[in-house]
């Protein structure tokens, strides 16, 4: 179990804004009224798409049984994090003070059956309640079985899954990152005659693949990615994370702790940006060439985002035409808001009201400057409100996370899910073409209408006598 | 409206037609004691029974007046009636259908006068009903075929009205099953039709004799089950008749001028709205309201609408049917927001030029399968034989229609009322999830890639070449 002083270390994150605010995002959740996961599920979220390595939970059957396999993030090779894989502890083995055992033997199985080029292993509450040394288990086991064993010490009552992302990426960079050197250039490398930088996406899942919109622009500019914590990654990538000559926090606090330590410890400089939208998209490539300080590197990304920008906004025409002037409800939970408000306005959509319970002040700011001094920004997003909020302001869509959307059809609204069960990828100039397709196709599904008409026997009750006149016959 | 494109080409390829007497065949098949006689050569019928055979995985009563060679040519008037006697002295039936074919057809076989010649040389089977039907197989299709079968069931067995007739059965209600309709279409819709308090006589009634059930009868030369040929006599008698199927207006025409009973017609009963108006006229002639049950079954069918229209809105929907159960789908794929992007149909009906896509193709399932590649079609909807089309383009089929020989239970499954309706939207979508491939992004490694040389490149995925700019198959 770690101590108090560990957690207390990881919950001081220095370079998040939260940190320094009232409302802070690792704020203690409310017994009777929290919603979301614990760090186990934040561990286990920010490292499950690492897609070659055993991922054993260890625990009783409810953290993996009711988690493993549902998430929407893509592998380009192998599907080994898609098997779920947990010790299953029994009462005899608590009580009898077995645990350790099965996990060692269960790293063994894990080893035999799928020769993963490194294990996970995840702790839960109960071992970390009965004190098992999963450290100390780990480190036997590599040396037994010669290949690497990462600890990932994320007991669920550790706190939130914020709380569980960063000991995720607290576990990368003490155990993995810097233990190997990145591989020579392919030799097709050399043949486009370009300078090749490396560069880190910390904090980019690949959820529906979505990273694949983004990777063939970097590679035309000649970025080469080290590797994406965690989205499609390798662990072989993760070892060699420490010599990026820019990192990028995608998105996404969760993981501005490995930023933050990878510069620390190799002065790697990082900055925050999104591939939501056009303008963040073209922003975060942008920053990429700054942080370099190639000014040919600077004038390639130019050409390369006008280029990009005219052939998607001509491919958006049409769309637009469709979505002018919608109202939109967002609630995007982990995705900053802000982000995906411009990318809505760019589409001619009115994003009336927004979700701000994770956001920042400098968020709230920035919300501000696109929204108008009179934004709606919605502290409570509980199911309750949100539905109050898309009928006061009378919004043709709510766009949230996955977890609000049958409350969203239940109330007979058009829904978009963007969050991390999702199936559609919105990331990149590209993405924006899947995201006015999903957005044109509920705002405009006949589907509302046939469902919010009364059935036609009650719409003749209400101005036709007949039917009390049949009940006397 | 939709423009209907006349079949352009000498090869008929896969073919999606099924001829007026297998038609004709499924229609007597829904009467109790029944059995159709094929006019023709032995082939005609032994094809049919295959073919019901498999679709049913059922015995089929079927028989043949087995024309040869010098009957063809010298006239096969007394194969007919030598085929009647036979079946009525050996099986006693209620009723035998006499269904032409082109073989007979195309020799000018008269078989209206061979039933008379037939009732006049054997008097003693005046009991047993004999209809004989014109159904060329060079005209037409399954549904026309079925369709020309009840015109002419009703026509000779429905007594004509004498007067003040109907309503003297105020609970009962004729229903004119279209052949589009499963058994447990019909099973489904007994049962709505009696939680309104009514009692429906099916025309015909293939759940009673086609649904697969097991008898204390080891074997019958004819049907076991269907709608009692004496009924019939009692269609003048009810509330009010159903007509499920445009292709059954005109029967319900002839029905409706013999009986006197008024109707109400529904081209299909897929989806809410059709639904909506099948409730509503229950309701007007039950003077009952909509029970509890139906009420909710409409509410977990609006359930299904909302929770299913993100896979099924905007999906590009190619469909090879019937006229009838091609409208049936093309309504309830565009009640969900999707496009029918291809359709092609075994037969002409003017229902067709009401379909809600640009253009419905008389053709067969070559031309299905051209149209949806080029149309980029997402999803398939046909019969058994269009699998072959489906795994070509790589595309997922939802089953339907006939035949269905590569499903077991294909035939009881429930499409209409708010229940089927709800059960086909899940089928679709849960097909649109298992083949979640028109939408994923494709696979894209980087040419810097560290990922380990071993590793297979696009596996568990669907070998893809990448397209850095890949276009959309809906922009």
């Amino acid at each position: 179990m770690k101590s108090h002083q560990a957690i207390a270390e990881l919950l001081d994150e220095p370079a998040c804004e939260h940190n320094h605010k009232s409302k802070s995002g690792c704020a203690k959740p409310k017994p009777g009224a929290s919603a979301g996961g614990c760090a186990f599920d934040g561990a286990q979220i920010a490292l499950l798409p690492i897609v070659d390595v055993a991922h054993i939970v260890h625990g009783p059957i409810a953290c993996a049984g009711s988690s493993w396999d549902n998430r929407g993030t893509r592998s380009s090779g192998p599907d080994l994090y898609r098997r779920g894989l947990t010790t299953d502890l029994t009462e005899q083995d608590i009580i009898m003070g077995r645990s350790e055992k099965r996990l060692f033997h269960a790293i063994k199985q894990a080893v035999e059956s799928f020769q993963p080029p490194a294990v996970f292993i995840y702790n839960t509450c109960v071992p970390a309640l009965i004190g098992d040394d999963i450290e100390a288990v780990c480190k036997a086991a590599a040396e037994r079985f010669g290949v690497p064993v990462v600890p990932v010490d994320c007991a669920g009552f550790y706190g939130t899954k914020n709380m569980g992302n960063r000991i995720a990426g607290d576990a990368m960079v003490k155990y993995v990152v810097g233990s190997r050197e990145p591989d020579p250039l392919p030799p097709a490398a050399g043949q486009l005659g370009l300078p090749v930088h490396d560069v880190n996406l910390i904090g980019e899942y690949n959820i529906a693949g979505e990273l694949w919109h983004v990777l063939p622009l970097l590679d035309e500019l000649g970025l080469r990615v080290l590797c994406t914590l965690s989205g499609d990654a390798r662990f072989r990538e993760v070892q060699s994370m420490h010599r990026a000559k820019v990192n990028m926090m995608v998105c996404s606090k969760a993981m501005l702790n490995v930023a933050r330590k990878l510069e620390k410890q190799y002065g790697t400089p990082w900055f925050e940006g999104s591939f939501y939208g056009i303008a963040d998209t073209s922003q975060a490539l942008r920053d990429f060439a700054r942080l370099i300080g190639d000014a040919d590197l600077s004038a390639r990304t130019e050409a390369l985002i006008a280029r990009e920008e005219a052939r998607i906004q001509q491919a958006l025409q049409p769309w637009k035409a469709r979505l002018d002037g919608k109202r939109v409800l967002l609630n995007t939970g982990g995705v900053k808001s802000w982000s995906v408000v411009s990318a809505l306005q760019d589409l001619g959509l009115v994003v009336v009201a927004t979700g701000t319970k994770k956001s920042t002040e400098e968020d709230k700011a920035r919300i501000r400057e696109l929204m108008g001094e009179d934004a709606l920004m919605l502290d409570d997003v509980s199911p309750k409100k949100l539905l109050q909020v898309v009928k006061d302001c009378h919004c043709d869509i709510l766009i949230a996370g996955g977890r609000n959307l049958y409350t969203a059809l239940k109330a007979k609204l058009p829904f978009l899910d963007i969050n991390q069960e999702r199936e559609f990828g919105y990331a990149g100039y590209q993405g924006m073409l899947e995201l006015v397709r999903q957005l044109a196709l509920t705002i405009e599904s006949p589907v509302w209408e046939a469902v919010r008409a009364p059935a036609p026997w009650r719409a003749a009750a209400v101005d036709c006598p007949g039917k009390a006149a049949r009940a006397e016959g | 409206m939709s423009e209907v494109i006349r079949r352009n080409k000498a090869l008929s390829v896969n073919p999606l037609k099924a001829s007026q007497p297998v038609g004709a065949a499924l229609a007597t098949l829904g009467f109790d004691r029944a059995i159709p006689m094929l006019h023709g050569s032995q082939g005609c019928t032994a094809f049919a029974k295959v073919y019901f055979v498999r679709h049913f995985r059922e015995p089929i009563p079927l028989q043949t007046t087995a024309m040869d060679q010098t009957s063809s040519i010298m006239g096969a008037d007394d194969n007919v009636i030598e085929g009647l006697h036979t079946i009525a002295e050996k099986s006693a039936p209620a009723l035998i259908t006499v269904l032409t074919t082109g073989l007979s057809e195309t020799q000018g076989s008269d078989v209206k006068r061979c039933v008379k010649e037939f009732r006049a040389k054997y008097p003693a089977y005046n009991h047993i009903a004999v209809v004989a039907v014109n159904t060329p197989d060079f005209f037409g299709c399954l549904e026309t075929g079925y369709a020309a079968t009840l015109v002419e069931i009703i026509d000779e067995l429905v007594p004509a009205a004498t007067g003040g007739k109907p309503g003297t059965r105020p609970r009962q209600v004729n229903v004119l099953a279209g052949s589009f309709l499963t058994p447990g279409d019909l099973e489904h819709l007994r049962d709505v039709i009696e939680w309104f308090g009514l009692q429906p006589v099916f025309v015909p009634d293939v759940s009673d004799s086609l649904d697969g059930h097991l008898t204390d009868g080891e074997y019958s030369p004819v049907t076991v089950g269907g709608t009692a040929v004496a009924a019939l006599a009692t269609l003048g008698d009810a509330a009010a008749t159903l007509v499920i199927g445009a292709s059954l207006y005109k029967a319900a025409d002839v029905l409706a001028k013999r009986s006197g009973v008024p109707d109400h017609r529904f081209d299909h009963l897929y989806g809410l709205h059709a639904n909506d108006a099948l409730m509503t006229a229950l309701a007007a002639i039950s003077g009952n309201p909509v029970p509890a049950r139906v009420e909710r079954q409409r509410a977990q069918l609006q359930d299904a609408m909302v929770d299913t229209h993100f896979m099924l809105g905007m999906l590009r929907v190619a469909i090879a049917a019937d006229p009838d159960l091609l409208n049936a789908w093309a309504q309830l794929i565009h009640e969900m927001g999707g496009a029918v992007v291809a359709a092609v149909s075994a037969g002409y009906s003017p229902l067709l030029n009401t379909l809600p896509t640009a253009q419905v193709k008389l053709g067969d399932l070559e031309d299905l399968e051209n149209l949806a590649r080029e149309a980029n079609a997402e999803l398939l909807i046909g019969n058994s034989h269009a699998v072959q089309s489906a795994q070509r383009l790589g595309l997922p089929i939802l089953r339907c229609g006939f035949p269905l020989y590569d499903l077991v239970g294909g035939y009881q499954k429930t499409f209409i009322g708010y229940a089927g309706a709800r059960q086909s939207l899940f089928d679709l979508a849960n097909l649109c999830l298992s083949h979640h491939q028109h939408h994923e992004i494709p696979v894209y490694r980087s040419i810097f890639s560290q990922k380990p040389a071993g590793e297979a490149y696009d596996y568990p995925l669907e070998a893809k070449p990448h397209d850095a700019h890949p276009t959309f198959a809906h922009c």
